[in-house]
């Protein structure tokens, strides 16, 4: 049986190279990659590309990142609660592209399906349109917008085997398996790795051809951005 | 004039039995509040949800379960998770019967400006672009001028635009009114104690107005 195991998130990311093009999973701070966000921070590696529909928060998430001065580009959607992210936008100090969500979610969903390019409705007629094709079809205007790969994709499942099948949880799923797939080399992290035969095959959202190695997390802190309660 | 919640309750009055329905951040979320307990609707959150239910409870707060807006959420019995990609297939595909968002401006062609303010902080489209491009129905909830007076109805946006040609209805503070076709608000109904006039000179864009107009009837 394939083994994917790897010890823990230093060894997941250790030949991660300054420069590298990651993509990180997550949908604000639901979903993402805490253990291997925090070796990235420990290894220091720097320069890099991050493709993420957010950039977390000041103090978590890829935040931390940025506050290290490791992200050398963004590639998002919506990164609207950061301070010390705005502050290196306007300073000139950080690259940012911002995508349409859904186009972000299929450009690297056709990133893991070899799908080079594809036609969206989405931001036609606006500033995002700026230099791509535009093709009617059927007597509707649509952008064609590429495919995204990365070097390195990273994710973060709730339950992962040995060989790398994962299952996500809630709306932590997000972005987390297009990712899986547009990886050159896939990095998982799961809160809870059990042995191979332990998944039921019906229920597993990442198959594991797509993930090269994975490993247990641990501590995940699992922080809320907006803590709002029905009051009884 | 009207507040937030009277947008949103008169909004939750476009409602209809059986829809599946996107609602944005701010007042549209605000809808869900009012939209009949006798109605069966189910509320789509772009991350990869359909069955959004009430805020929860504080042992009920879970950090895998959040709206498009970060915020924690429940789940309706019946719910449905799924990736975000499969959740802007159905976007895109057409599957969602109403979307509920806001606006800084709106053209009188129904164009929509809501993303940007060029010079002022840029935090990204989200999912608005890909929402206004293919929704069957966009209804707006918005302030009709913004705090100094300015019409925020224009004859074209001066802000980025989010999307051309989409939006059909708006609820403002002042009034409801759809988006001909051929260009033009139509102005359906005011705001309780609100003049034809006063909306009149509210509105840069093309104002039609057919008839009598009612007053809004608020439930």
């Amino acid at each position: 049986m394939i083994n994917k195991v790897v010890n823990d998130a230093d060894e997941a990311v250790k030949d991660i190279p300054d420069h590298a093009v990651l993509m990180i999973g997550g949908f604000g701070l639901s979903g993402i990659p805490e253990n291997s966000i925090a070796a990235l921070l420990r290894k220091g590696v720097t320069g890099l590309t991050c493709i993420s529909n957010n950039a977390g928060v000041d103090d978590f998430g890829i935040g931390l990142m940025l506050r290290t001065r490791q992200v050398k580009k963004m590639i998002s959607s919506y990164v609207g609660e950061n301070a010390e992210f705005e502050r290196q936008l306007l300073s000139g100090e950080l690259e940012v592209e911002l995508i349409p969500q859904g186009t972000l979610a299929e450009r690297i969903r056709a990133g893991g399906a070899g799908i080079p390019a594809f036609f969206t409705p989405a931001g036609v007629g606006t500033e995002v349109a700026q230099g791509k094709e535009t093709r009617d079809f059927e007597g509707k205007k649509y952008l064609m917008e590429k495919w995204l790969r990365a070097d390195f994709a990273i994710v973060k499942a709730w339950k992962g085997d040995t060989t790398g099948n994962l299952i996500y949880r809630g709306t932590a799923r997000n972005f987390n398996p297009m990712m899986a797939a547009a990886g050159k080399i896939t990095i998982a992290e799961v809160e809870e790795m059990v042995p191979v035969g332990q998944l039921d095959p019906n229920q597993i959202h990442t198959p594991g051809i797509y993930v090269h190695r994975l490993f247990q997390g641990k501590n995940y802190e699992k922080r809320i951005e907006q803590r709002t309660i029905t009051k009884m | 004039m009207l507040d937030k919640i009277g947008i949103a309750k008169r909004i939750a009055r476009e409602v209809k039995d059986g829809m599946y329905i996107n609602l944005g951040i701010g007042i549209p979320t605000l809808v869900a509040n009012y939209i009949p307990k006798t109605m069966n609707v189910v509320l789509q959150s772009e991350n990869g949800l359909l069955g959004i239910g009430p805020f929860p409870t504080d042992d009920q707060v879970d950090p895998d379960l959040i709206n498009a807006g970060k915020q924690t959420i429940t789940m309706m019995p019946g719910s449905a998770l799924f990736s975000s990609a499969e959740s802007f297939a159905m976007i895109r595909g057409g599957k969602v019967d109403l979307t509920i968002l806001g606006a800084m401006e709106v053209s009188e062609e129904g164009d929509i400006a809501n993303w940007k303010v060029p010079g002022k902080m840029v935090k990204g489209m989200g999912g608005a672009m890909d929402l206004v491009a293919s929704a069957k129905h966009i209804i707006v909830a918005m302030q009709h001028c913004s705090k100094d007076g300015t019409s925020k109805l224009l004859t074209k946006c001066s802000l980025p635009i989010t999307g051309l040609r989409c939006v059909k209805r708006i609820v403002s503070d002042m009034a409801v009114l759809d988006v001909l076709p051929a260009g033009g608000f139509k102005l359906l109904e005011r705001a309780p104690g609100i003049a034809v006039d006063q909306i009149r000179k509210a509105t840069e864009g093309k104002l039609i107005v057919d008839g009598e107009i009612p007053e809004m009837v608020m439930s």
